[in-house]
Parts: C-alpha cells; sequence; structure tokens
C-alpha cells in the first residue's frame, strides 16, 4: 500500500545522497520525493511516498531514523494529513478547443498560466489523485510536457474531538 | 605548539534530553594547521596508534606525524590490509581504530575493510586525504569521490571544507563511531584545509541533534521478557556479537547462571560465554553444532541477544524456531523484527539491559529440556576422524587451543579453517574470536592480527588462515616484521579453496573449478623468510605440538607454521543452502 512518510533532516550535502542510496541500496521503491526548506535555518523538510508491505514501511522508517543528520521520520499515512501537489501541465490547444480545456481547467480549480497560438500551461494543485485526474483528463488533447512537485504533505491539527 | 586544553565529555549520554546545544571552546588564541589539528583531535580522542600509508595530499599531515611522536603510527603495505589492521585492533582493544590514507587510490583500497567493519559493527575511523577543494569535482589527479564511493557502507561521513570545523567533526566522528550500533566513520580532508591555519574548537558537551541511540531498554519490556523466562519450559540463548563487543559478556554469564538456561551464540558471539561453561551448547547456524541448531528449533522461548537473525545463523526463515516466542535485545532499532518477526522487542545497550532482566528471572524448571540437550550432546558431538600419517585441520586448531589454554586472541580468515576454529578451539574470554563474520573477507585475518597484537601486547595472538586467504594479504608480513609484531600464523594449507570446493564436492559432483591452488601457490617458508619472519613446515601429526612450542617461544616478531593438511576435509554439521536449521547433514554420507 501508499505510504506518505514526511521526514525532517539537517541540510548538508550528504544526506540526501544518504537517502537516496538507502532506498536503491536495500530496493525500497519511491514513488515521488520533494523537498524544501523546513520551518528553521539549516533544516529541510522532504516528503515521499512509497509502496510496501508493513515490514517494508517498518524497515523504512526505521534506517531513515537511523541516519545521523535526520531528526524526525514520521509515517503520515494513518494519522490524518493534508497532502498537496504542484502540476504544470502544457497541453496542445488549438483556437477550436481552448474553451472546451478552460472548462477543464476551473472543474479543477486550476489556471492557466502561458498561452501560444498552439498550447495552453495549466498550473494545478491538488492531492495526487487529482492531479492524475486532471491529467487524464486532458490527455485527450495531448498532452506536450509536464512537470510535478511530487506530494508534500503535513499532519492535520486536530479541531475538536475525535 | 601547545595542545588546547578542554574538558572532554567523559559521559556523552549524561543528558540524552538536553535542550542545550555544545558550543565550541576557544582555549587559546594560537592558530594551528589543519594536519597539527588533527593530530592534536585524534590524541585528545585517546588514541595512542594510527594505521596509514602516505601519499601527495597527506604531506602536511605526515610532516605533523614526523614532530609527534606520542602518536604511534605503524606503517601498512597496503591501504585494506591498514584498515583490517585498526579493524582488528578496534575488535581487540575496544576503542575505536583509526586508518589514515591518501585521496584516490588509497581511498578506494579500505572500501573492503570498511565494508567488513560496517557489517560486523566495528567502531573504525577512516580518514582520507583529498585533492584541494578547488580541484574536486574537476577529476584531478589522484581524485575519488570517496564520500559517494563508501556511502553505503560508513554509518557517517564528512568533508571537512573549514578548518576551524575538524576539531568538532573528529570528536563528532569518534562519537557516532564508538556509540549506539557502532560502525566506521570516513573523514575526507582536502589537502588545502589541511594547509590552512585555523582554531582548534572542541565541543563541550557532545550533541548532535538527530543522533541519540537507546541505553536503556523499556522498563516495561524487560518486565514481560523476565515474565517469559520464567514460564517457559524450552528456553535457550542466542548471544551474538553484540555482547562480545558490547562488552557484556559478565552480564550475560550472570544472566545465564542465575536463570540455568542453556546458550548457544554466534559466529561473532563465540567467547562471550566460555566454550567449557556446561551450559554452553556452541555455535550455532549453517555449521553449529547439532545440539545448538535443535535447541533453537525445538524451543518454546528464544531469546536473542545481541544479534540480529543473519541468514547463516537462521538457514531458511519459515523453519526457524517456528515454535517459539521470540525476546530480542539489540541497541539497533531497525535489526528487531527484520527477518524474523520477534514478540518481545527490547532496544537498548545489552550491557544496561542484562543486569535489569537478571534481577527480574527467576529459575524456571527446565530439567527436562536439559536433559534432553545432554542427550543430544552426548549423541552428536563434533568429530572428526583423527589419521596418524595425515594432519587433520581440525587436529592443528584442537592442538592450538590446548597449547593456548583458550586464553589467546584467534583471529581467523574466511572459510573452512574459520569454522573449524569456530568448533574447535575453546574459547575462555570475550573479544578473543576476531573473524569477518557479515562480509565474510578472505584477506581479513593476517592484518587483522596485526592490529590485534599492536593493540593487546598482553596477549598472545594467533592467526588461523587458509592457503587461499592469505595471499590476498600476505605483504602485511612486511609490516609485522619491520615491527616486531608477534602474530604465530597457522596456515591451514589444504591447497584448495576449501570451503568452495566442499560445496563444489557436495552439489556440483566434485567440479572443482577453479579451486585448487596446488599448482599456483608459492612456498609459504620461503615467503615468509624473503620478509624476515621464522617460518616452519608441517607435514606429519606428531610435528604438530613440537612446532607449536617452538612459535610460542619467538617473541620478537611473527611466526609463520605452514601446516600441510588434509586435502579434502570438510566442515560439518551442515545445513544445505535453502534448508532448515534441523535439516543438517552430519557427514558425508
Amino acid at each position: 500500500m501508499k505510504h506518505t512518510i514526511s521526514v525532517t533532516f539537517e541540510h548538508s550535502f550528504n544526506t540526501l545522497s544518504r537517502i537516496a542510496g538507502l532506498f536503491s541500496g536495500r530496493g525500497f521503491n519511491i514513488d515521488s520525493i520533494s523537498l524544501g526548506t523546513a520551518e528553521k535555518e539549516g533544516l529541510a523538510r522532504m516528503t515521499l511516498t512509497t509502496r510496501g508491505d508493513e515490514r517494508i514501511i517498518e524497515q523504512i522508517t526505521k534506517q531513515l531514523n537511523k541516519l545521523i543528520n535526520i531528526i524526525k521520520v514520521v509515517d503520515l499515512t494513518f494519522e490524518p494529513f493534508v497532502e498537496r501537489e504542484l502540476a504544470l501541465i502544457k497541453v496542445s490547444a488549438s483556437p477550436s478547443v481552448r474553451m472546451e480545456i478552460m472548462q477543464i481547467v476551473s472543474i479543477f480549480r486550476a489556471k492557466i498560466i502561458d498561452i501560444s497560438p498552439k498550447s495552453l500551461t495549466i498550473e494545478l494543485t491538488g492531492s495526487a489523485d487529482k492531479v492524475n485526474a486532471s491529467i487524464s483528463m486532458l490527455k485527450p488533447f495531448g498532452i506536450i510536457e509536464t512537470a510535478r512537485t511530487g506530494s508534500v504533505a503535513l499532519r492535520r491539527e486536530f479541531q475538536g474531538k475525535t | 605548539m601547545e595542545r588546547a586544553i578542554v574538558n572532554k565529555a567523559e559521559n556523552p549520554d549524561e543528558k540524552p534530553n538536553s535542550t542545550e546545544t555544545g558550543f565550541p571552546v576557544q582555549p587559546e588564541n594560537e592558530k594551528m594547521s589543519g594536519g597539527e589539528i588533527l593530530i592534536c583531535a585524534l590524541l585528545d580522542e585517546g588514541v595512542d596508534t594510527i594505521f596509514g600509508f602516505p601519499g601527495g595530499v597527506l604531506l602536511h599531515i605526515y610532516d605533523v606525524i614526523y614532530h609527534k611522536p606520542e602518536l604511534r603510527h605503524i606503517l601498512i603495505k597496503h591501504e585494506q590490509g591498514g584498515t583490517h589492521a585498526a579493524d582488528g585492533y578496534a575488535r581487540a582493544t575496544g576503542k575505536a581504530g583509526v586508518v589514515l590514507v591518501t585521496s584516490g587510490p588509497g581511498a578506494t583500497n579500505t572500501v573492503t575493510g570498511i565494508a567488513t567493519a560496517f557489517m560486523d559493527s566495528i567502531p573504525l575511523i577512516i580518514l582520507t586525504g583529498q585533492v584541494p577543494f578547488a580541484m574536486m569535482g574537476n577529476d584531478a589527479f589522484q581524485e575519488a569521490d570517496i564520500i559517494g564511493v563508501t556511502r553505503p557502507i560508513t554509518k557517517h561521513s564528512y568533508l571537512v571544507r573549514d578548518v576551524n570545523e575538524l576539531g568538532r567533526v573528529v570528536q563528532e566522528a569518534f562519537h557516532i563511531a564508538t556509540t549506539g550500533k557502532p560502525g566506521p566513520v570516513l573523514i575526507d580532508l582536502p589537502k588545502d584545509m589541511v594547509a590552512q591555519k585555523g582554531y582548534y574548537n572542541r565541543l563541550k558537551k557532545m550533541k548532535i541533534r538527530g543522533y541519540n541511540p537507546v541505553k536503556n531498554g523499556h522498563f516495561h519490556q524487560i518486565v514481560k521478557a523476565a515474565d517469559a523466562i520464567n514460564k517457559a519450559k524450552k528456553p535457550v540463548f542466542y548471544v551474538g556479537g553484540g555482547v562480545n563487543f558490547g562488552n557484556a559478556s559478565a552480564e550475560l554469564t550472570e544472566l545465564v547462571e542465575k536463570s540455568n538456561i542453556p546458550v548457544t551464540t554466534t559466529l561473532m558471539g563465540l567467547g562471550a560465554v566460555r566454550s567449557d561453561h556446561p551450559l554452553n551448547l556452541g555455535m550455532l547456524g549453517m555449521h553449529g553444532t547439532w545440539a545448538a541448531n535443535m535447541a533453537v528449533s525445538e524451543c518454546d522461548l528464544l531469546i536473542a541477544v545481541g544479534s540480529r537473525f543473519d541468514d547463516r545463523v537462521t538457514g531458511r526463515l519459515n523453519g526457524f524456531s517456528v515454535k517459539s516466542k521470540k525476546i530480542h535485545i539489540d541497541i539497533d532499532p531497525a535489526s528487531i523484527s527484520k527477518n524474523v518477526t520477534v514478540d518481545i522487542p527490547i532496544v537498548g545497550d545489552v550491557k544496561n539491559v542484562l543486569p535489569k532482566l537478571t534481577e527480574l528471572v527467576e529459575r524456571p524448571d527446565i530439567s527436562a529440556w536439559l536433559q534432553k540437550l545432554d542427550s543430544w550432546k552426548e549423541a552428536h558431538p563434533l568429530k572428526y576422524a583423527h589419521r596418524d600419517d595425515t594432519i587433520m585441520p581440525q587436529y592443528v586448531i584442537e592442538k592450538i587451543s590446548e597449547i593456548t589454554n583458550g586464553d589467546a586472541i584467534v583471529v581467523t580468515d574466511v572459510g573452512q579453517h574459520q569454522m573449524w576454529t569456530a568448533q574447535f578451539y575453546k574459547f575462555n574470554r570475550p573479544r578473543s574470536l576476531l573473524s569477518s563474520g557479515g562480509l565474510g573477507t578472505m584477506g581479513y585475518g593476517f592484518p587483522a592480527a596485526v592490529g590485534a597484537a599492536v593493540g593487546r601486547p598482553d596477549r598472545k595472538v594467533f592467526c588461523i588462515a587458509g592457503d587461499g586467504g592469505f595471499q590476498m594479504t600476505s605483504m602485511e608480513l612486511a609490516t609485522a616484521v619491520k615491527y616486531k609484531i608477534p602474530v604465530k600464523l597457522a596456515i591451514i594449507n589444504n591447497s584448495f579453496l576449501g570451503m568452495v570446493r566442499q560445496w563444489q564436492q557436495l552439489f556440483f559432483d566434485k567440479r572443482y573449478s577453479h579451486t585448487y591452488l596446488k599448482d599456483s601457490n608459492p612456498d609459504f617458508v620461503k615467503l615468509a623468510e624473503s620478509y624476515g619472519a621464522t617460518a616452519f613446515r608441517i607435514q606429519r601429526p606428531r610435528e604438530v605440538v613440537p612446532t607449536l612450542q617452538k612459535a610460542m617461544e619467538i617473541k620478537n616478531g611473527p611466526v609463520v607454521m605452514d601446516f600441510i593438511v588434509a586435502k579434502e576435509a570438510n566442515v560439518f554439521p551442515m545445513v544445505p543452502a535453502g534448508a532448515a536449521l534441523y535439516e543438517m547433514i552430519e557427514d558425508e554420507n
């Protein structure tokens, strides 16, 4: 099953390759990986999505925790969490189909950020599922290029009682 | 040059939850070169000996070493040997071993040694020279991305860009290498950084944010474990290198004796409990004793202590100790339930956990179980057919065991002789069998024995090696001669890569593909003599003991004994690949 894991680490030249090396060396899957600076200086947060049975996911989190520069590893999968991915999608769009594409864009609450006589570039944020759904809706028009960030995620803060 | 006087963190784990960050101490205004800082930092970590080999980017460091006789430098012949020597030193002394090598090929030659130490969780500090920082990444002469190369086989690594950071980095490296689950830490030292002047800064308090190894086991879990032990009818301890190299041999023996529960050890765990202890069943696993393997297969409670359920121990996983509840005490959370699911995990240092467990356990009534084990021991002892005309390899090891009273540090290479040593040497003390258990590195034995003898001049050091493996690092004989290191080397010479030959005999119809060495082996006596070592060739059983006695008297350098043994002797019992422990074969028939 798919797991979303949030990793906080001290940003150094070595850490990212150690994390990547862990996955390749031990044969773990990475579906997506995204990282950027975290709330404190010198810290970075990475969100990675991976697949595996319970034993493999347990190994992944334990092995990540063993890395010296990693400060915190949280498997968000079984907790409420918010997840977003940003995608830029360049679709071929002749004037005759533009309106149709714009309707799809509005359904997915996306934005058009670039336009040319033959194409539209769409900015979309949402869960990975939403991004996948919009891409499949746009596919019939001809997708020229896509750039996706991979999921970023944070634990949801509870309001009220469970 | 005045040395910085700083307060070393006596007990780095003193305040594991302290939010106070360590701050740098700058006790003096005088600047030092990176090389000076490095050597001072090593001395401040209590290092007395390093193994090394010079090179272009190390010139500044070697110039400091030239002026610092208080740091003993052992010049090795090859960086692989140097790394194994540092590893042997670490296993024998319990301190981190240090090896210093140059950039590029010097650094890549350490890779096998680092991987060996990593697999067996041995604290090593590998200091690699690096090309000047500005040239890094430009494919400079003797440049290798050694941090990249060694990333999967080091516990941690540092590239030091700022000379002012070097003191702290060395301090952190020793802390990381020696605490938690120990392991090798590499420090890459660009030439220009080493030449620059800077301040020697040290942390007052060791605090690494992402690194807080668990020392004390969870008390609730220890109570649960004690409860399971007290209720068990057929319990057995399965003890690994964590006890041996975690200095918990006394604590374990106390627990074993109080609970009266039998114990089996892995290769790495040999010596943690005396071999002749009545509750010791011997080694388990692929070449373990019948009693140990059956005990683990039939037990109702398996208490794993500082061991990691390696495949050579477990055999076929779905046939491993299926009837038992399992307790696992280990310092590494990732070792728990990695291969075998355990019921009561205890994460912590065995040295801390075992005494707490000892307090809580009683003596469960297991007399029927002990009787059964005794009957297995009696019916299936380790055995070999002695011959009067040919030396049996097991006989040599028995005699080495007798002549050293089981008190020597025995360093093995990898192969049949390694397993025979594990079976027939009667270890009396912990940290006495040094062997590449995890990686299985041929060529490990002799250089590691050199390192062990350097670190423990008070103990006899025997190296038992095969004729194949010894040749991978035999040049370190020169090192042993030069520094008058009294290592006794017993070559168990069967003219074969014996372990591979055994598999070819049993599973490939004796097609001995590229395992026969007779036509390429050197004359080991002449080889040893050319290095200036004393050497003997022993061809008859009756010569074995007198030669060993002669060798014991030689104390000013290495002795090489070339034992010409039976060519096609096999190691038994044996659990074939893919079989369960209880499916072992006892002999050729």
